[in-house]
């Protein structure tokens, strides 16, 4: 495994930066809890009612393991690479927290489910492997609510068990990143194959939960607790490599701790916890007998859906799209999806740079989903383009207008009169123009090469957009042949 | 050896108070039971399985499907202190 890692990167660059990364994914598609029948649709409903005992901790439960998780759990530790294990069992976690109710968490620990994986990202100078060391399944705390929504201030702790019990696979990498930017585009790319394999709802609150381990070479790790969101990793690590840096630069010592990331202020806070990994005093849970499921990984292998990178190589060699906008369409499910709706009905290449480039940069601008818009709209939108009916300036005011205002393409070409001006219609007013604005003449006639971009100005003006600039361009040259 | 010092993590590991007096005689206890378990290390388990589970049994488990839950009455019943719906607890950091 290592050696076949050191192919792609040193293990440790000039930067001495080194990071891993463990993310909680909830398996929020199932019906219900890791261990009992309690439902997970419980996000617009009031506290504490999807629960039982089981997932009370009430004395005399007995959980017993969903298939569909395990399932579930398997298909994505295969998308990540990893070997499914021959055996596999259940750990009590033993910590007092009033966010587990039994006193421990079930969890895995020496016998995880998956292992040894791997990831591929883009790096700063191409594609760099991530290790995965290891998912294992564990049950979700429930949640704890501070009176007055925040911890430093409240008197007491409110505590909601709706989302104790849920399933989660937590995923460990190696400490292969270098540079907070690359833990967000891992982060990235994890999400982006979750979704892929319909698991996990990431838009859900609390859906993913990231914890960071940091160190720079000649000091020693933090482990950055409450990462909410890939942003949010960024900074916090951003925050950890200064800090960090200036504490060794000053004959400091970085000191082997965890900190609370402060999302509101930017910073990690130490958490001074005394309890270590001994002090969980993992032992196997008597309650669950061991699970031996290394043979269904082939017959799961072959459902899972195509994956991120296989899908853009296939964009790329079926669609002669150019690799960054292949990358840049199948980085959502949904997203290249819409692609080859479109694609289907337009020149493909068309397709990629009006999705990619034009309608993409619309959507991130406004921070809202493809689901926005129609891919029957961005068709009929394209077919006007192609047609010479519209320009392009015109096709990108009418993704505008759909996306604030609503309405479909064919109504707003309508509404706003974007049909090209006609030829006649466009010969009228280069005329009016070269007209009226007769030092544009004499500047052009004195080699001034801007005045024709000038009167263009004042054709586009005249015609509402509706020309294209390139013809307009030509007609005024033409006619400043039969002046000069 | 099990010292006082231990004794005394343990017990705040269990959120259990327990005083000076009690230290020795708990750390005591301790060493007798340890040393009555450290019978077992004078077995060869080299060549031995681990028992994982005393039953020998794999796989057992449940289908995805939803069970009633509890109410919130019911769920927060017996909670000492409780509030909106929720358990209430002393605040924790």
């Amino acid at each position: 495994m290592i050696e076949e890692y050191l192919k792609y990167r040193p293990l440790l660059d000039d930067t001495g930066i080194m990071i891993g990364l463990e993310i909680h994914v909830q398996l929020n598609k199932l019906n219900t809890k890791i261990f009992c029948g309690c439902g997970l649709d419980y996000h617009n409903d009031p506290p504490n009612t999807h629960t039982c005992p089981v997932c009370l901790g009430l004395p005399g439960s007995l959980p017993v393991i969903n298939r569909k998780a395990v399932e579930y759990s398997i298909k994505l530790g295969l998308a990540l690479n990893c070997s499914i294990q021959e055996h596999t069992q259940f750990y009590r976690k033993n910590y007092y927290y009033p966010d587990l109710p039994k006193g421990f968490q079930i969890t895995q620990y020496d016998f995880p489910l998956a292992s040894n994986g791997y990831i591929n990202i883009e790096g700063e100078n191409g594609e760099v492997r991530i290790r995965i060391n290891r998912a294992h399944m564990e049950e979700d705390p429930g949640r704890l609510v501070h009176e007055g929504g925040n911890i430093e201030h409240s008197k007491h702790t409110m505590i909601d068990y709706n989302r104790s019990g849920v399933a989660l696979l937590e995923i460990v990498t190696e400490p292969d990143l270098r540079s907070p930017k690359e833990a967000r585009r891992f982060l990235d790319k994890l999400r982006s194959i979750i979704e892929y394999l319909d698991v996990c709802n990431t838009s859900l609150e609390g859906a993913t939960r990231v914890d960071a381990n940091i160190s720079l070479a000649g000091g020693s790790r933090s482990e950055i607790k409450n990462i909410s969101s890939h942003k949010g990793a960024e900074r916090a690590l951003l925050f950890e490599v200064v800090r960090q840096k200036n504490l060794l630069r000053r004959g400091g010592k970085v000191v082997l701790e965890t900190r609370h990331f402060n999302e509101e202020m930017g910073i990690t806070v130490s958490l001074r916890t005394k309890e270590e990994e001994h002090d969980y005093r993992y032992f196997p849970e008597a309650d669950l007998v061991p699970i031996k499921v290394a043979d269904w990984a082939p017959g799961i292998a072959k459902t899972l859906p195509e994956l991120p990178d296989a899908k853009r190589e296939r964009f790329v060699s079926q669609y002669g799209i150019s690799d960054d906008h292949a990358k840049s369409l199948t980085s959502e499910k949904r997203l290249a999806e819409f692609y080859e709706e479109v694609a289907a009905h337009v020149n493909p290449k068309m397709a990629a740079v009006w999705t990619a480039d034009v309608l993409k940069g619309e959507l991130n601008y406004r921070d809202i989903g493809i689901t926005a818009f129609k891919s029957e709209d961005m068709v009929k939108l394209l077919k006007l383009v192609a047609d010479d009916k519209i320009t392009d300036s015109s096709g990108n005011q009418i993704i505008r207008t759909v996306l604030d205002e609503g309405g479909s393409p064919d109504s707003i070409v309508e509404s706003e009169g974007l049909l090209k001006a006609g030829g006649d219609i466009i010969g009228t007013a280069v005329d009016e123009a070269i007209n009226e604005n007769p030092q544009a003449v004499t500047d052009y006639q004195n080699g001034k090469q801007e005045a024709v971009n000038f009167l263009i100005g004042q054709v586009m003006k005249k015609t509402r957009g509706r020309s294209d600039a390139k013809a307009v361009r030509e007609m005024i040259i033409e006619k400043f042949k039969g002046i000069m | 050896m099990i010292t006082t010092k231990e004794v005394e993590h343990i017990s705040w590991l269990a959120r259990l108070k327990v005083n000076e007096e009690q230290l020795e005689g708990y750390a005591q206890q301790l060493n007798s039971i340890l040393d009555y378990f450290a019978q077992l290390d004078e077995v060869e388990t080299k060549d031995v399985e681990p028992t994982y589970h005393v039953i020998d049994v794999n796989n057992v488990f449940r289908d995805d499907v939803i069970t009633p839950s509890l109410s919130q009455d019911e769920a927060i019943g017996n909670a000492p202190k409780k509030q909106d719906g929720c358990f209430k607890a002393p605040r924790i950091i």
